[in-house]
């Protein structure tokens, strides 16, 4: 048994190795700003799922007040699925949008309504557009945000709520420039994209902006990472597989070796 | 390699096939019969789990490569496409993208160790030489890798380490160009990274190859870095071995798939995940974290070329460790005086690798230089040792060790790691 420790201990000192030693802490998310605030996500830890109700509330609120500005470039209809629209729905959403198909048998291109297999249609046709319409910020690309932000979900979720009418004594916002607690710099061209009643729920939940924060930050950590699910649901399958594997292999290994000495 | 083999058959298919090419006799001398110290603990493990690792990199990475579109305008999305439209693709990628860490750190574990118990040394030079080749073949692929998903990191990372080469006095900025394949980090570039990406890990497969020649000659070091003096020393490989191995890659698979499955983007940079833009420059650039110790030598010495210099000294000076090292005795466990040096290159180490991952301003400047001087002071003290250093008294052989150890408790004395040692070979 006192070997098994000591294997226990190599595998402690080579996770050691492997830790977060190296990774910037969420803390540091937005330099000198103060700490991002952390939810219970349902989809955290290693049994999480997605909330389905949460997701469709999020992609509410992204079709109502995000894409205005931002695109989801990686996100097509037929994905709406997963997050437990029917068929049926996820083609009315297509439909509400207008995409370029074509060439058609004369070499036109022609609008149409969206179809399952389309992406989603990104508001502008470029960087250069986006930042015309925008005072010259570009809005990004919220496909792949919540994996592309330290903090990830919960800096989404902070940013969303970190926003100050004022900005504190002595500090002096640019021109069109709004003060947010958590953005690195504070100086943030997003204006406070949500409020409470920004949406109104067709599932009767409460739409505060605590709960509008919170569904389109899940909902964004869908769109970035849709496989999570899948993911995790193997991964507990093959640890506990490699567990078993790996005490028969001790046992293995433990027998072999008994006759050495 | 081949000569008289113990492999011996009475199926007329195998004697036919043996006779024109003795390859049972070789699979049999080098996996089967294959003599092997009968006190090699867990640190040895390592070998055969970077050998795996290598394996299933490029298992993965042939994979992918099926998937991925190497152009600056469709890379990001191909590598997308990857995550959401191929069928287990995100488990592919995130396999072959930790798999990268896990690999170095196994290899990384690897190096400390043939450090701590001197396995650098007569008759293994080449033996360690050819590690270190391997060592930096695997770099130059690790970094090629990266630049793959044209994120900001791939483009910024490969803009910084591509453009060190200009500090190289007068053909820097043309030298620059041609590894570029144009006047900036851009398609050519791209395109280039991923064709070498592609061939060097089957370049380090044959490295690999010939590191394991030359390990069978004098075969494996062992813990008390004395020579196998007999049969008495040794153990067939096959079963001891390859039950310890495969337990030991049990082990290692637990870890790997805890990362894997459950904290994938652990080890990355956030910021790769925006794709790769010439015009916006992250506020940190920072290279993957087995890097780090490297980048951290890098930017301790404030002038470029030199800067570049101390960088690739630092893992240059590495082949010239088995003559650096004067000391007669391998084993660290008999050396106290270079067991404490070891360690403190160890920790060093660790300081380089979180400096590295640190902004260069105030006390981590300081701190740098500090650890920079550190790490090659190691290589400049160490033939000082060799000389004054009292090493403890060798057992006579490892068989006399094994046997002595695995008597009842009365030993007594010995350093910690010998105790642990003894408790290790009880099995």
């Amino acid at each position: 048994m006192y070997k098994f420790a000591k294997v226990l201990a190599f595998t402690a000192v080579t996770a050691l190795f492997a830790s977060p030693l190296y990774h910037a802490s969420p803390a540091l998310a937005a330099g000198s700003a103060e700490p991002i605030m952390k939810v219970d996500w349902s989809h955290s830890g290693p049994f999480g799922t997605f909330d389905r109700a949460s997701l469709q509330r999020g992609l509410q609120v992204y079709r109502e007040v995000c894409s205005g500005c931002h695109g989801l470039r990686f996100i097509a209809f037929r994905n709406l699925l997963e997050i437990g629209l029917t068929e049926k729905e996820a083609k009315t959403i297509a439909a509400e949008y207008t995409v370029m198909g074509g060439p058609n048998d004369e070499g036109e291109m022609y609008e149409r309504p969206g179809k399952l297999f389309d992406y989603m249609p990104s508001p502008f046709d470029n960087e250069k557009a986006a930042r015309a319409s925008n005072n010259g910020a570009f809005p990004p690309d919220l496909s792949l945000i919540a994996k592309a932000r330290i903090g990830g979900e919960n800096y989404l979720y902070s940013l969303l709520l970190g926003y100050e009418e004022e900005p504190p004594e002595g500090v002096t916002l640019a021109e069109g420039m709004a003060y947010n607690r958590y953005f690195p710099g504070h100086q943030i061209a997003m204006g406070p994209p949500i409020d409470d009643e920004a949406v109104e729920y067709a599932d009767g939940t409460a739409p505060t902006k605590e709960q509008i924060a919170r569904d389109v930050s899940a909902f964004l950590m869908w769109t970035a990472e849709p496989a999570m699910e899948a993911r995790k649901r193997m991964g507990v399958k093959v640890v506990l597989f490699l567990i078993v594997l790996t005490l028969v292999l001790y046992g293995v290994k433990r027998k072999v070796w008994a006759d050495l000495h | 390699m081949s000569g008289h083999s113990s492999f011996q058959t009475n199926n007329p298919v195998l004697k036919w096939i043996e006779y024109r090419l003795p390859i049972f006799g070789f699979i049999n001398d080098s996996l089967v019969v294959y003599p092997t110290p009968k006190n090699l603990n867990y640190w040895w493990n390592m070998g055969s789990l970077a050998g795996m690792m290598l394996v299933l990199q490029i298992i993965t990475g042939i994979v992918l490569a099926m998937h991925y579109t190497p152009h600056a305008d469709m890379a990001f999305a191909s590598t997308e496409h990857i995550m959401r439209d191929v069928n287990y693709g995100w488990l592919l990628r995130y396999m072959h993208a930790n798999g990268g860490s896990m690999f170095f750190i196994v290899v990384y574990i690897h190096i400390f160790r043939g450090m701590y118990y001197g396995s650098y040394k007569e008759p293994r030079e080449l033996l360690w030489w050819l590690g270190i080749i391997i060592f930096i073949l695997m770099m130059a692929t690790a970094f090629m890798g990266y630049v793959l998903p044209w994120g900001q990191m791939s483009f910024w990372g490969a803009t910084v380490i591509t453009n060190l080469f200009s500090a190289v006095p007068l053909v820097g900025e043309e030298i620059v160009a041609w590894l570029w394949g144009g006047f900036a980090v851009d398609q050519p570039t791209l395109n280039r990274f991923y064709s070498l990406h592609y061939l060097l890990p089957f370049v380090i497969f044959a490295v690999v190859f010939v590191h394991l020649w030359a390990l069978h000659v004098h075969k494996s070091n062992n813990p008390l870095g004395i020579d196998i003096k007999g049969p008495q020393d040794t153990i067939p490989f096959h079963p001891y071995y390859t039950v310890k191995d495969l337990y030991g890659m049990g082990i290692f698979g637990i870890i790997f798939a805890l990362l894997l499955f459950f904290a994938p983007n652990l080890l990355g940079e956030p910021d790769n995940y925006i794709p790769a833009n010439p015009l916006v420059t992250p506020t940190h650039i920072v290279p993957e974290w087995y890097f780090l110790p490297f980048y951290a030598i890098l930017r301790a010495i404030p002038d470029k070329l030199f800067g570049v210099i101390a960088m690739f000294a630092s893992i240059f000076i590495l082949f010239a460790l088995p003559w650096l090292d004067t000391s007669k005795v391998r084993s660290a466990r008999f050396r106290p005086v270079y067991k404490m040096l070891f360690w403190a290159f160890f920790l060093n180490c660790f300081v380089l690798g979180y400096l590295g991952a640190k902004p260069p301003e105030g006390i981590f400047i300081v701190i740098g230089r500090l650890s920079t001087a550190l790490y090659f002071l190691f290589f400049l003290v160490l033939p000082f040792i060799g000389w004054f250093e009292r090493p403890r008294k060798l057992p006579e052989s490892i068989a006399t060790a094994v046997l002595e150890s695995s008597g009842d408790d009365g030993g007594g004395g010995g350093a910690p790691d010998a105790a642990a040692a003894k408790a290790e070979d009880r099995g």
